[in-house]
């Protein structure tokens, strides 16, 4: 036992360290990189990848954990972006805040509560979507997801308070800059490490959450549903637990783009779009990095948005034959293809259910399972 | 009174529509217990070759909707190509969640793909032409347009004949048996990957017929046509109960009826989503449909 907790010790000491030197690397970066390079070009990516990061993760919680395919991962972070902005903005309606005035240590508190607030309107909705469809054994999950992801972009742009006149009387794309969060981008640059902190919190409660004993009920129910029930496991309990946790995170990833984005359109959490921000990516990226290793989705979010970025942005694109540069203006037909080869040829994705550890690493010991472990 | 009736032959109308699309989804589904998510793409396959063929067509003076025969030959091709591509190697090898997954990554791949060719193009493309002779007709006191009345007339027919092909043709035989037990029907000398095949073939047809029928009301097609529809068909496959071939008839035509009251009588704006609380509803109630039978799962 104390040779377990030593080596838990040994893990959080080495993991904090990992984190703090991640961190400086940034501070490094801000003090080295001109200001225009860092601020207009580094953070954004910084700031949406952590989101991509948390939406990868959480849905691998439902789609490779419990191996339940769920298309709407978009809308519940649309519902966390839209519960985000619009409670801050209620906060600065009602004259106690102000995102561009307010002190530091306010401003991380508002932001934090906005994001939790929103993580748990999403909870909630995932809750109401799970418990008629989680209860039946089938793919019932995946179709009403797909519908839930398809009409949320409907349901939001017609409510009152959302869509149509709430976000400065405008429309459902009207700015937030001076409304609430949607902080500028010299803010987004100071507080580039709030999302990176709650980013790693994040995934790792989520290595917690998959090397305890509900992570252990949770595989068993993805191996065999009926023998997980016979052996008293609670599989609708389980199962319902997983896709609103799930869910939560993707609010809170939705929180984080509210504070990362001057406007908010429902157009950025649909089904499908030719953008990336779409529920099918999220899915693309779960089944790349490997359906039940959090640590592939980690690596397929980051390398797929680098990918994505470089096909925007990228010279030798610009450089291309006509053909290929009107294929590369679309895609998502790449990613579609990604998505169809991997799981013919390597159905269980990169790295399949492996899971990084730093520890292992270091001290090359080869024992049983201990938690705790972060990135 | 009158008005009522107006509304119950948009119902109809539309509901044919989806009846149709169901019977897609459905068969497949009862034959390989796969969601077949790129079911909605079918459709938007269809109306592109409407769009493409009917100016042809009409050149060589034949009506425009003999077009879908086209259509159907094209989404026949289509369905059974993405079968023997994509389908049948990832069922051989995997499990559930990857066949779904292979079939929400056929969904992407053609309506990308349809965005990515230059002639298709992302944005909607309207028909001109019109589909069924134009008019109106007055029926029962309600003045109704002819497309309406030829589309739930088409319906009708394309599901009878479905009907007789199922119970009475040797083909029709061997795709129930291949539903109910596989292994069963190759004992007695059933091909079952051929009958999968024609399955797809047949349900892609029904969706190019659908599309027809859609063409001819909305007049436009476009890349992500196929999503919605292919979700209001489903959730009425579900209704009606998923994998049986009457249930997605009524399904079909109750989801539509229930889509043109609410539109007209409620809500415009939320009829999608409240066909998607139907969805909800039918799985809180009664998960096998309202013609499915709860059956105990064997161990």
């Amino acid at each position: 036992m104390t040779d377990l907790r030593k080596k838990s010790t040994r893990g959080v000491i080495v993991n904090v360290a990992a984190i703090a030197l991640l961190i400086l690397i940034v501070f490094m970066m801000s003090a080295t990189m001109s200001d225009n390079n860092y601020r207009r070009k580094l953070v954004p990516i910084l700031w949406h990848l952590c989101i991509f990061v948390l939406l990868g993760t959480s849905l691998n919680l439902t789609m490779g954990f419990l191996g339940e395919l769920a298309l709407g991962h978009m809308g519940f972070m649309g519902i966390g972006a839209y519960a985000a902005a619009l409670s801050s903005l209620a906060l600065e309606r009602a004259g106690l805040f102000s995102a561009n005035t307010a002190p530091p240590l306010q401003l991380i508190l508002v932001m934090l509560a906005c994001c939790l607030f929103g993580a748990l309107l999403a909870a909630i909705c995932s809750l109401l979507l799970g418990i008629p469809a989680l209860r039946l054994r089938g793919d019932y999950l995946a179709i009403v997801t797909l519908g839930f992801g398809l009409i949320i972009e409907n349901v939001i742009a017609n409510l009152p308070f959302a869509g149509g006149s709430g976000l400065a009387e405008g429309t459902a794309s009207s700015a937030l800059y001076e409304n609430g969060l949607g902080i500028k981008s010299a803010l987004q640059a100071q507080y580039v490490y709030f999302p990176i902190i709650i980013t790693v919190i994040c995934v790792a409660f989520m290595f917690m959450f998959i090397t305890s004993k509900y992570g252990r009920a949770i595989k068993s129910i993805r191996e065999d549903e009926i023998a997980a029930n016979a052996s008293g496991v609670n599989a609708t309990y389980y199962k319902i637990l997983t896709f609103t946790i799930s869910a939560f995170f993707a609010g809170l990833a939705g929180g984080l783009y509210a504070i990362c984005t001057s406007t908010l359109t429902t157009a950025s959490f649909t089904f499908a779009s030719s953008s990336i921000w779409n529920s099918t990516f999220i899915v693309v990226l779960v089944v790349l990095g490997g359906m039940g290793s959090l640590t592939g989705s980690i690596i397929a979010a980051v390398g797929m948005y680098m990918l994505n970025y470089e096909i925007k942005n990228g010279a030798w694109v610009a450089a291309m034959p006509g053909f290929l540069q009107s294929l590369f203006a679309f895609p998502m037909l790449i990613y579609a293809l990604v998505l169809t080869a991997v799981i013919m040829f390597k159905p269980f994705g990169m790295l399949g259910t492996y899971e990084f550890s730093l520890r292992k690493l270091l001290f090359k010991k080869t024992e049983q399972e201990i938690g705790g472990d972060a990135k | 009174m009158t008005d009522f009736l107006q509304q119950v032959i948009i119902g109809l109308r539309i509901g044919s529509v989806y009846a149709l699309i169901a019977l897609g989804y459905t068969m497949v589904y009862g034959i390989i217990r796969m969601i077949n998510f790129a079911h909605g793409e079918f459709i938007m396959v269809g109306g592109y070759t409407l769009f493409f063929t009917i100016p042809v067509l009409m050149n060589w003076g034949l009506p425009a909707w003999t077009s879908v025969f086209a259509a159907v030959v094209v989404c026949a091709v289509v369905g059974i190509l993405a079968e023997l591509l994509a389908y049948r190697p990832v069922r051989k090898k995997g499990n559930r969640m990857t066949a779904l997954i292979t079939a929400i990554g056929v969904s992407l791949l053609l309506q990308n793909l349809a965005q990515a060719i230059p002639f298709i193009g992302p944005n909607p493309k309207a028909i001109t032409q019109d589909i069924f002779q134009s008019g109106t007709i007055d029926l029962l006191g309600v003045t109704t347009n002819r497309t309406a009345i030829f589309t739930i007339v088409i319906a009708a027919f394309v599901m009878v004949g479905l009907q007789l092909f199922i119970h009475k043709t040797k083909l029709g035989r061997a795709m129930r048996a291949v539903s109910e037990n596989k292994a069963a029907s190759t004992l007695v000398g059933i091909n079952v990957n051929q009958t999968i095949v024609v399955t797809f073939a047949i349900g892609a047809g029904l969706a190019a017929v659908g599309a027809l029928m859609y063409c001819a009301q909305y007049r436009a097609v476009m890349t992500t046509m196929g999503s919605l529809l292919g979700l209001k068909a489903f959730v009425a496959a579900v209704l009606g109960g998923i994998g049986l071939i009457p249930g997605a008839m009524l399904g079909g035509i109750l989801i539509g009826l229930i889509e043109a009251l609410i539109t007209a009588y409620i809500s415009s704006s939320l009829a999608n989503a409240l066909v998607f609380v139907v969805l909800i509803i039918v799985l809180l109630v009664k998960p096998a449909g309202i013609m499915g039978k709860n059956v105990g799962e064997k161990v």
